[in-house]
């Protein structure tokens, strides 16, 4: 499916980029199945991290290559999380028989009986997977076919992750309201407490991420990624040479929309909760930063941009957290300054940029 | 003779501005036909009601005598065989001048594709640049650019929206080589363009547009001798 090409001069450096990206992810994934000097904090925060670089991945995926800026991608990530949350209640209650605490506070008998088949992991993750594709898809499709683009469609999926915050928040929902769902026991039988849990979740995490960037690489260096781009450029030109964009877009949001809930999935036993501040515009604000600082449409930058910005967050939490928004926001005006693309630019630098605050991109700058 | 593009009582409006009104025009397989006249007569309108971007308010647009395309979508009007170029440039930046002649061509990449985009990028003289995104390319080499990406799926409608705005005299040169190569006896090709040398060069009869109406049909020769196209068009 994939034509051999040679790569382009201009390609080779971000070529190059991801190939260190995934040797990365390799030795993270080595590093916690081996290492036996690792913490289980830092293993915990390592797969928290992997699982952000995947939601970071989702993004890129229709902002980066399809043009389509989504800041509404928490929306999909909490689908995942809430499967998950309901999957680790109904296991947790079917392996050791307590009652979690929020049948009390919901002023239920026991778990909602609809639930019961997510103690199946299978059956949760095809929910997590069917819910988050219908949910794009529906959207998707009505927005596409109107032909909402742009800014629109980013205030549209911004106020969607806010209402279903709102509708999250309250108990009658069903879903646990304001506390969310917590006080998990176990995972696949295992108790939470047993390090291997931290350790198994953080390679789930990892493995998902590479196998991701792989399988995304392949499917955006091949015909389907060139047409993503070309949507981009010019989506009225693709469309006048033949093409159905309207699937294109389909396709790629419901992509991005499934990997965000698996990373939802993946998140939620590692942080043991979820709630509603996960629909937060602000979480998926950040995702778009994340993306930003890395470099757009180039899938490492998602992984670089996320992992850098939550190790950063991760650090000043511990010691300065009242510091973190004038971090994020420096960041940002930096990046946005210097290296337009993102951090990835930095192999294509040239000083001449700086005089030149015209200059969108350096390799026409260069050339 | 089977008549390539029909387009009878053709109205378009934006709000309450009539881009065409009325207008019935009928044009050939095998003939270059310009279509002229002052800004806002209507001329890019008329190529975006027949590719399908905007929608006509009354009368039909009939291909090939047998396809109705008013109604159509852009891509089902495309895959029948009517393309076009548009006024400013559309190329896909990002992509290299391969990759956007391919995505022209819509092929899965076989051998005979690779030959067919190799042909092509070899007639409009980007050969040499195959590799090279299409962002690098000067102004000039993305008109080309584009007229390949359009060509290289033989269309037998060919509609080219001011093919030599912006470039220099030889470009321009270049391009009224081009399109002459491009003619065949079962392809019509429409172009829009102000630069009178350049239509005289190429087109087989011109279609002088007045606000949104006909008002002058006949060789280039006779529309310079005609007073009410001098009157509205040529004589400013």
């Amino acid at each position: 499916m994939i034509a051999p090409k040679p790569p382009l001069p201009a390609r080779a450096l971000d070529d190059r980029v991801f190939a260190g990206v995934a040797a990365a992810t390799l030795l993270a994934f080595a590093a916690v199945a081996l290492w036996p000097g690792l913490s289980g904090y830092r293993v915990n925060i390592i797969g928290q991290l992997a699982c952000f670089a995947l939601l970071a991945v989702a993004l890129d995926l229709i902002w980066g290559y399809a043009g389509i800026l989504s800041l509404g991608h928490g929306l999909f990530f909490a689908i995942g999380g809430y499967v998950a949350g309901m999957h680790l209640l109904e296991h947790s209650v079917a392996t050791t028989g307590v009652t979690p605490d929020i049948v009390q506070f919901m002023g239920w008998t026991a778990l909602p009986a609809w639930w019961a088949p997510l103690g199946s992991f299978p059956v949760a993750l095809l929910a997590a997977i069917a819910v988050s594709f219908g949910a794009a898809f529906a959207f998707g499709w009505v927005s596409f076919r109107s032909r909402v683009g742009g800014v629109y469609f980013a205030i549209i999926t911004q106020a969607l992750v806010y209402v279903a915050m709102l509708l999250m928040f309250r108990n009658d929902t069903g879903f646990g309201g304001n506390n969310g769902m917590t006080g998990f026991q176990m995972i696949f039988g295992v108790p939470f407490q047993s390090p291997s849990v931290a350790t198994g979740l953080a390679l789930a995490s990892l493995g998902v991420l590479g196998v991701t960037l792989v399988g995304c690489r392949l499917l955006m260096v091949g015909r389907f990624g060139r047409l993503l781009v070309a949507t981009r450029d010019d989506e009225i030109r693709l469309r006048s040479l033949g093409y159905d964009t309207l699937r294109l877009k389909l396709a790629v949001w419901c992509l991005s929309a499934v990997i965000a809930a698996i990373a939802g999935l993946l998140y939620v036993p590692q942080v043991g909760i979820i709630n509603p501040r996960v629909l937060s515009p602000e979480l998926s604000l950040e995702i778009a930063v994340w993306c930003a600082i890395g470099g757009r449409g180039r899938l490492a930058g998602a992984v670089i941009g996320a992992v850098l910005v939550n190790a950063i967050k991760f650090s000043l939490s511990a010691t300065l957290p009242e510091l973190w928004p004038f971090v994020l926001s420096g960041l940002v005006i930096l990046v946005a300054l210097i290296f337009p693309n993102g951090l990835l630019d930095i192999g294509r630098w040239r000083p001449a940029l700086l005089s030149r605050p015209g200059a969108l991109r350096p390799q026409d700058a260069a050339s | 003779m089977t008549v390539a593009v029909l387009v009878e009582g053709l109205t378009v409006e934006f709000g309450r501005f009539r881009a065409i009104d009325d207008l019935s025009l009928a044009i050939d397989y095998g003939e270059v036909r310009a279509v002229i006249g002052p800004n806002g007569a209507g001329k890019t309108t008329l190529l975006d009601v027949i590719s399908g971007v905007s929608r006509a308010r009354a009368g039909r647009v009939l291909f090939d005598e047998r396809l109705e395309l008013t109604g159509r979508s852009e891509s089902a009007i495309a895959r029948s065989g009517v393309r076009r170029k548009f006024q400013k440039p559309s190329v896909f930046e990002a992509l290299s001048v391969r990759d956007n002649v391919e995505i022209g061509l819509g092929g899965a990449g076989d051998p005979a594709s690779h030959e067919k985009v190799a042909a092509i990028l070899e007639t409009v003289g980007l050969s040499e640049h195959a590799d090279r995104l299409a962002s690098e390319l000067a102004h000039g080499q993305k008109q080309w650019l584009e007229i390949a990406m359009v060509v290289v799926s033989e269309p037998r409608v060919l509609m080219l929206d001011e093919p030599v705005a912006g470039l220099t005299d030889e470009e321009t040169e270049r391009t009224a080589a081009l399109i002459r190569r491009l003619r065949t006896p079962d392809r019509a090709i429409v172009v829009v363009e102000h630069d009178m040398d350049f239509v005289e060069a190429i087109a087989d009869r011109v279609t002088v547009l007045h606000e949104g109406r006909t008002l002058f049909e006949g060789s280039m020769a006779r529309a310079r001798a005609d007073a009410r196209v001098v009157d509205v068009y040529l004589g400013r």
